[in-house]
């Protein structure tokens, strides 16, 4: 069995001391250029697809707040535009941005991303995010949100296997926004059937608007009319994906996205999450999300990293340090454990994203582990997923 | 003798009935590579910027989607920002509505888009009250007409603070220092206002023009009004020359107001264009395009807009109807309406009776008249004269074919343009600023 492999892009990598490597290239960061050259090596490496992190406030080592320092990476670009921009310089490499469900609008991000799947031919992903910070609240005046940090312990969200929130109300009431949101997306998505498109000169009809449908959506938190205002995108339905680390967050992933994401520790971590996530879905795929510093001497890599950041490193996911052979033999150990990928967080970049496109993939190869060469043009091809029909569309 | 450059911008074929998509040459309008196509050419042609529409609601017409013209187009931003990669020059110009958006969110995205374009990103800034639309979103339909520029000149403003609050040199990324942002290079934004009360910190570095492009569509006095004080392009509804004079002097006037020169506002009206190896081989083919853009079900699907009545019982190639419309029903939904139902009613009968002309025919006299016909000569001298005689600074050309319709422009007319001197040879900037107020020294012609 091959195991599918994605990476997780944001800034200069995981670390936040990853900037100040020799192999880093921060100046660039803020450069179309930057982000061209990391996505060319994922593709040159055969990988699923990238996924790109964002979040409508800029990044802190406070739970909830900006914080004030000067020594990390602060500042991202809109995911979505720039999963965009990449587009048209790769062929067949997926293309994953996080959108938030929380304060934006649904109907724009389900445009958006069906936007994406047309200009890249079929490879747009889609990681939708719930926002519960106060602070990213007041970004936009319209809902007053409690203070996240009154929630969590001191590690914060970086707690190793994250953290369970499932029994606040109001994450709970961002959850189930974010399912509507996405249950509003597939159906937009759904809302112009395939062959709607006719371009009947003799009727002088462009569209069958039988084929168009209203997805008449109606939430607590919002309606949807419809239909989308952009034809149905090639892949059908783009990929959805969500990160989950608790019941609350896999019962969401189970009912709305393709693709998880967990965060265990161990196999047998891997293993009790599966069996949980299998409970509640058999075709979800589970992706397992590791940060990963390679090489020989990645240990005192991140030691020196961590001494420059003045702490050590925590994380929501595994953090592994050594070989990228070493690290071929965790990921068949979990994906025996039922894992079905990785999604795997470059502690920096490049340097990390090279080892894992050049070395990681060909140890893998050497097992018959991973693809030798693209198998699809889509992401769900990618993904042995299926292209749906149209929900409107009437069984002929 | 100094002149003014004329300015030239490529909007990509709307949803209506000037884009024609019965022709055999006519391709996709959702494929990227029609995009690309269109946008490559204008770059070719030296154009200052690539401009997309919006519209948040498919249209409709007597409570049904509206058939007869293209439909169907992609999220403006993600589109544009797909295009940054395929073009290096061409400035990227998005509609993107103040009422069914944030500040922060859109002011992220266009700060997002000029710094993957290197300094290439403009907003159309346009509003929208009809509750038809709002049935898409969290917020609803909203807001009179007044109510609406206040929150779109608010939202402008708070989007200016957003990118402003960045240093143009907060981003250091210094490692021997362990600096990555400069001290105080960060500012929080704290906003409350009439319509927007917002308080934190914004998430994008200062981008390569500081502020986006802003283009304003409005014609009425309060979007006249809010174009002086804030745009920096009107793309304007007046391309004929007596129109565009007075609409031009009018708008430029505004301008001291807000201290500002008359050359800071761009003034480019949207034009159509049908050529021609000889004067009447282009007026033949202007009256074909015309066919083409107005079929016997356009006139019609026009007639029940204005009448606000079903007329699909009358022959289109048949005598112009002596009925009365009604106007307590409004058929039609998403679209700009037709302001005065009755006058225009009148004056439409009147036509059809004092030339005789039929249903499909009135409706192609009322609606379809392009603004430049001729040779390639001869439109370049037109292009030139309307901005030398100050009716325009320039002109948003919308072609009616996807994604060839600007290739014969490009190829023929913008040459001659050229040998004018009214437009560049080639881009001397790199961003879309530089394209359009670069020309502060008035060129010579060659």
């Amino acid at each position: 069995m091959t195991l599918h492999l994605a990476v997780a892009l944001d800034g200069a990598g995981w670390h936040p001391a990853a900037w100040r490597e020799l192999t880093a290239a921060p100046q660039a960061i803020f450069s179309p250029a930057y982000w061209a050259g990391l996505v060319t090596e994922a593709e040159q490496g055969l990988l699923d697809f990238v996924t790109i992190e964002d979040a409508l406030g800029p990044q802190s080592t406070l739970t909830d707040g900006f914080d004030d320092r000067t020594d990390q990476v602060r500042g991202r670009f809109d995911a979505v535009l720039l999963a965009a921009r990449l587009a048209p310089l790769t062929r067949y490499v997926g293309l994953v941005p996080t959108a938030t469900t929380t304060h934006t609008e649904p109907f724009h991000v389900a445009v958006g991303i069906a936007t994406l799947d047309h200009v890249s031919g079929g490879r747009a992903g889609w990681r939708p995010q719930v926002s519960p910070r106060a602070a990213e609240a007041r970004h936009f005046g319209r809902r007053e949100f409690p203070p996240l940090d009154r929630l969590l312990p001191q590690e914060g969200l970086n707690r190793p296997g994250g953290l369970d929130l499932s029994a606040d109300p109001h994450v709970r009431d961002l959850f189930a926004e974010a399912a509507d949101a996405v249950e509003v997306a597939r159906r937009l998505w759904d809302s112009w059937e395939d062959d709607a498109v006719i371009r009947d000169a003799a009727t002088g009809r462009f569209v069958d608007r039988d084929k168009l449908h209203p997805v008449d959506f109606a939430g607590s938190r919002f309606s949807v009319k419809g239909p989308s205002i952009t034809p149905r995108p090639p892949q059908g339905q783009p990929v959805v994906t969500a990160l989950a680390h608790a019941r609350l967050p896999y019962e969401f992933a189970a009912a709305c996205a393709d693709v998880v994401y967990v965060t265990p520790h161990s196999a047998e971590q891997a293993h009790a999450i599966v069996t949980e996530i299998r409970a509640l879905s058999a075709d979800l795929k589970i992706f397992a999300d590791l940060v990963v510093f390679l090489g020989e001497h990645a240990a005192r890599r991140k030691a020196r990293l961590d001494e420059l950041d003045g702490a050590v490193f925590t994380s929501d996911a595994a953090i592994f340090t050594g070989t990228a052979g070493e690290l071929a033999d965790l990921l068949l150990e979990w994906q025996r454990a039922g894992v079905q990928g990785f999604r795997l967080r470059p502690g920096g970049l490049p340097h990390d994203l090279r080892q894992i496109t050049r070395g990681l993939t060909a140890e893998l190869r050497g097992r018959g582990s991973f693809r030798g060469a693209y198998e699809s043009r889509t992401l769900r091809g990618l993904l042995g997923l299926p292209r749906p029909a149209s929900r409107y569309a009437e069984a002929s | 003798m100094t002149r003014k450059r004329v300015h030239l911008a490529a909007h990509f074929p709307g949803v209506n009935n000037t884009t024609v998509w019965t022709d055999p040459r006519a391709g996709s309008q959702i494929d990227f590579a029609s995009f690309a196509h269109l946008a490559r050419t204008a770059e070719r042609g030296g154009f200052d910027f690539f401009f997309l529409a919006e519209g948040l609601r498919l249209r409709e017409l007597k409570g049904r989607i509206h058939d007869l013209d293209v439909v169907g187009r992609p999220e403006s931003l993600t589109v544009l920002s797909a295009l940054a990669a395929v073009t290096d020059r061409l400035g990227l110009a998005g509609t993107v509505n103040a009422t069914f958006n944030e500040p922060y969110e859109l002011a992220r995205r266009l700060a997002t888009l000029d710094h993957l374009s290197q300094g290439r990103a403009a907003w159309n800034v346009v509003t929208t009250s009809d509750a038809f639309t709002g049935e898409n979103f969290r917020r609803g339909g909203f807001l009179d007409r007044a109510d609406r520029y206040r929150r779109a000149a608010e939202f402008v403003r708070l989007s200016r603070e957003l990118w402003d609050s960045w240093q143009p040199d907060a981003v250091v990324a210094d490692p021997e220092t362990g600096r990555f942002v400069r001290e105080g290079g960060i500012g929080d934004v704290a906003h409350h206002g009439e319509h927007f009360s917002i308080e934190g910190r914004f998430t994008v570095p200062r981008s390569p023009q500081g502020h986006p492009v802003i283009i304003q569509a409005g014609d009425s006095d309060e979007g006249r009004e809010f174009a002086a004080s804030t745009a920096d392009v009107i793309f304007s509804r007046h391309g004929t020359l007596d129109d565009g004079r007075a609409f031009y002097s009018d708008v430029k006037r505004r301008l001291a107001r807000y201290g500002r020169r008359p050359r800071e506002l761009k003034i480019m009206p949207a034009a159509t264009f049908a050529l021609g190896d000889t004067e009447e081989e282009a007026a033949e083919n202007a009256a074909a395009i015309r066919r083409q853009q107005v079929g016997p079900q356009t006139a019609i699907a026009f007639l029940e807009q204005v009448w606000g009545r079903d007329m699909s019982a009358y022959d289109p190639d048949g005598p112009f109807p002596d009925v009365e419309p009604d106007l307590s029903e409004d058929l039609s939904q998403g679209r700009v309406p037709f302001g005065d139902r009755a006058a225009v009613a009148a004056k439409w009968r009147a036509l059809a009776q004092e030339k005789g002309l039929t249903i499909r025919e009135l409706v192609i006299e009322v609606t379809g008249r392009q603004t430049f016909v001729g040779t390639p000569q001869s439109v370049a001298r037109q292009i030139d004269e309307h901005v030398q005689a100050d009716a325009a600074d320039g002109f948003i050309l919308v072609p009616h074919l996807i994604p060839g319709g600007l290739d014969e422009f490009v190829e023929r007319v913008v040459p001659l343009l050229r040998e004018r001197g009214a437009v560049r040879t080639g881009y001397t900037g790199t961003t879309l600023r530089e394209h359009l107020f670069d020309d502060e020294s008035e060129s010579e012609p060659s």
